[in-house]
């Protein structure tokens, strides 16, 4: 890939300055760059303070490390994003209708949009769903939506998080912390505020509460633990919300409700975010080894005595094999055509596909259906020929279990490096809460940022960074 | 207030407090080794003995010499009281009760944290030990300001400072009790310059040198040492002192007075607390800061119990 195609989002693809970069840029020609070297270092001993951390797996004690924070914001103007959100909200609609389809009638598949086998054969599909409609209706109740950038217009989803989407607090840190270092950079370009995401994520979480609740509904965030990679975030979020955060053993199930064990006695929770895969939640009901979750839980939630945001099941929408159905999904919920692009996506459990997969891989991404934080992956162009060739008897072992798309040039904003700025490519994470006959977009979203030079793995856990990232006023 | 939540503010708080009481008899043995008054040996055999750690440091240690004594009280990983171990300890309750402290006293905690992460990571010299162990006990004093300086006097609150008394009225009959010999009235009425330095280093271990001198001047000996630590309501050391703040933030915890821990330090009180210091020594120092120490211990498993700290 020749740098020249690169979209730049400071820059575009030539080196006129865009639009939205402007005022920004203004500033930074006048900063002397020594006082943004002291800024950034300031940033990280921030960062640091405040405990923004994430937690490395596979290391034998904890190791706490910060993702790396870059002082350049990522700028979307005021159309663009009126078009993103639109497009957002339009899929997460979709998918919403979708999670309610598949777990009562299926109508898709009936109407032979989507295989059954798909559907039936696939392990996210959750069989206790079956004919369960979440309180409100609502199964996606936070969503984060990943997107990539290859052009001016040219957006497309790389994948739906419809599980337990994270990062939110780093969007919220991220801002926090330019508004301190850098005040005066608000007051010169009218960016949207992100800081009611907490609030309104407890408003929306309350929206969604079961009818038994009571008038001002318990709401409750429930983690793994403070070993957990994300438990910082976990953190953030109940204490942002001024709710309790809780963990399986605090909980028990208490005269049909899901309770907390408080100095007081046991208190029934209405509304229980939780940070807790599926399979963790109910050892009575899943995985029965596991201590994260609480025991009948499922059996609490099928009555209508607690909302579990997301509702257990979504997983199987943001299914990498599922998401190649997704413009036929969003037409068929909607009857309106996609705003937003999907990745072409070759399902390898085809024959022909994997065919053309087997030929082609230098050039592909290839991910594993059930992958996430970037791992199990192979990106084509990169690869060594024996990595190639390792991935090659991986998947004809197993070709249901990969999906491949063409290797997306995704767009570039630069970084503040030791010699200036340095375009570094990006993708960007906003996030959804969406209550009975609500969908709100959070203008703005997690900007992560490959910090290795023409590298396209942005994933923290893979050595990426974060940006703030603005959307302009109109 | 979940019981997990109150447990770790409890805990908190009481590993702060042990970090500054383990500072506080490092200091005051390394006082005593520069006096050269005393056997070495002994006396840190005796600092050790108050940190609760002796049995665990003769297990890993063959004997007792000064470096040896200070390393563990101060960053060795296997002593459960050493300053490095208490730290990241508080930390770990911090990070569990994160949304019941304010952002000011993570901060400070975590700050704390990362002084002694830096300043412990190895082998501290003679040279450097005062410098390292001011900077500890500047960062837990100022995790203490910020938690009087921002904290709702809530039940959050309540737990936090029922864990601090509790920890440091624990310290001070250990204190006690390990120097009990030493303030048993003897023969010679006036102590000797022996005596003078022990009596020096019991009162430097609950940092009350000044508060003694104010109340008794110039004179004062084992019987006014015992009444100060053990009755002066004044002392914020004293068990007296201790005791009467675990009662009081039990008390707004449980209005009506039902809770057992309650009734238990009500109890302790009136029978080991509320005579005078001809009592306790008629009682025998030893025999009654035992059973001191035992009753404190009985109070907090009660708490966690009235509390629902882990069931």
């Amino acid at each position: 890939m020749s740098g020249s195609d690169v979209f730049d989002e400071m820059w575009g693809s030539d080196t006129r300055l865009r639009e939205p970069y402007r005022d920004f840029h203004d500033w930074f020609d006048q900063e002397d760059p020594r006082r943004l070297r002291a800024k950034q270092r300031e940033a990280e001993e921030l960062f640091r303070l405040t405990g923004i951390t994430f937690n490395v797996y596979g290391k034998a004690e904890a190791e706490e490390r910060l993702i790396p924070f870059d002082i350049i914001p990522r700028i979307i103007s005021g159309p663009e994003w009126a078009r993103l959100s639109r497009g957002i909200e339009q899929r997460v609609r979709a998918i919403n209708a979708f999670l309610h389809d598949i777990y009562h009638k299926q109508e898709i598949v009936k109407a032979g949009r989507i295989p059954e086998e798909m559907i039936r054969r696939n392990d996210a599909f959750l069989p206790h769903m079956i004919g369960v409609t979440p309180p409100g209706g609502v199964y996606t109740h936070i969503v984060g939506v990943d997107l990539v950038r290859t052009g001016p217009g040219e957006f497309f989803v790389l994948e739906d998080n419809a599980r337990t989407p994270s990062g939110v607090s780093y969007m919220l840190e991220n801002r926090e912390t330019m508004l301190r270092m850098f005040p005066e950079l608000f007051s010169q370009n009218r960016v949207r505020p992100v800081q009611t995401y907490p609030f309104d994520l407890r408003r929306s979480l309350a929206a969604c509460a079961p009818g038994c609740a009571a008038s001002d509904p318990v709401v409750a965030v429930l983690t793994p633990g403070i070993y957990n990679s994300a438990y910082f975030e976990h953190a953030f979020l109940a204490d942002q919300m001024g709710v309790e955060l809780v963990e399986g053993h605090d909980l028990r199930v208490v005269d049909g409700r899901v309770a907390m064990r408080t100095t007081k006695g046991y208190k029934p929770i209405d509304v229980l975010y939780r940070r807790v895969d599926d399979e963790f939640l109910d050892p009575l009901n899943f995985n029965p080894d596991s201590t994260l979750g609480v025991p009948g839980i499922m059996d609490v939630y099928r009555a209508g005595g607690i909302t579990i945001a997301n509702a257990p099941g979504t997983g199987i929408a943001d299914d990498k094999a599922i998401y190649s159905y997704m413009p036929e999904i969003v037409e068929f919920y909607t009857g309106e055509r996609p705003i937003l692009q999907n990745v072409q996506t070759w399902r390898c459990s085809e024959p022909d596909a994997l065919g053309y997969v087997l030929d082609n891989l230098h050039e592909l991404v290839v991910k594993e259906v059930h992958g996430s934080g970037g791992y199990g992956m192979l990106i084509g162009p990169t690869a060594s020929r024996k990595e190639i060739a390792a991935f090659r008897r991986k998947l004809k072992a197993r070709p249901g279990n990969y999906i491949a798309q063409p290797t997306l040039s995704l767009s570039t904003v630069p970084i503040f490096s030791r010699a200036g700025l340095a375009p570094r490519h990006v993708d960007l994470r906003p996030f959804v809460l969406v209550s009975p006959g609500n969908i709100n977009v959070t203008p703005g979203g997690l900007t992560r940022v490959a910090l290795k030079k023409g590298s396209l793995v942005v994933n923290s856990s893979q050595g990426g960074g974060t940006k703030d990232t603005w959307v302009l006023e109109d | 207030m979940l019981g997990k939540t109150a447990n770790g503010l409890f805990w908190m708080s009481r590993y702060l407090e042990r970090a500054e009481n383990t500072a506080r008899l490092i200091e005051t043995g390394q006082r005593i080794a520069l006096t050269r008054l005393g056997d070495d040996a002994r006396e840190w055999a005796s600092i050790l003995q108050s940190a609760g750690s002796y049995p665990a440091f003769m297990d890993a240690h063959e004997e007792v010499t000064k470096e040896a004594a200070i390393n563990w009280m101060l960053r060795d990983r296997d002593n459960p009281a050493s300053i490095r171990t208490c730290i990241e300890a508080a930390r770990q309750n911090a990070r569990l009760v994160r949304t019941a402290i304010t952002g000011e006293s993570w901060e400070a905690i975590n700050a704390a944290y990362m002084s002694a992460d830096a300043s412990l990571a190895r082998k501290v010299t003679e040279r450097d030990l005062s410098e390292v162990l001011q900077r500890m006990r500047q960062g837990t004093a100022l995790v203490r300001g910020m938690i009087l300086g921002t904290m709702m006097r809530n039940e959050i609150f309540d737990f936090l400072r029922i864990g601090t008394f509790l920890e440091r009225a624990d310290y001070t009959a250990r204190i006690i009790d390990v120097k009990y010999y030493v303030l048993l009235p003897s023969i010679n009425a006036v102590g000797s310059m022996i005596d003078n330095v022990h009596w020096e280093s019991i009162l430097r271990a609950v940092s009350g040198r000044g508060g003694f001198r104010m109340e008794y001047g110039a004179g004062g000996g084992p019987r006014e040492i015992v009444h100060f630590l053990v009755l002066d309501k004044r002392m914020p050391r004293s068990l007296a002192f201790c005791v009467s703040k675990i009662e009081d933030n039990l008390r707004y915890l449980d209005p009506e007075g039902h809770s057992p821990s309650l009734r238990m330090v009500r109890d302790l009180k009136t029978r080991y607390l509320a005579h005078d210091v001809s009592a306790i020594f008629d009682y025998g120092l030893h025999e009654f800061i035992q059973s001191v120490l035992s009753a404190l211990g009985d109070v907090a498993a009660q708490i966690e119990r009235d509390f629902r700290f882990y069931e």
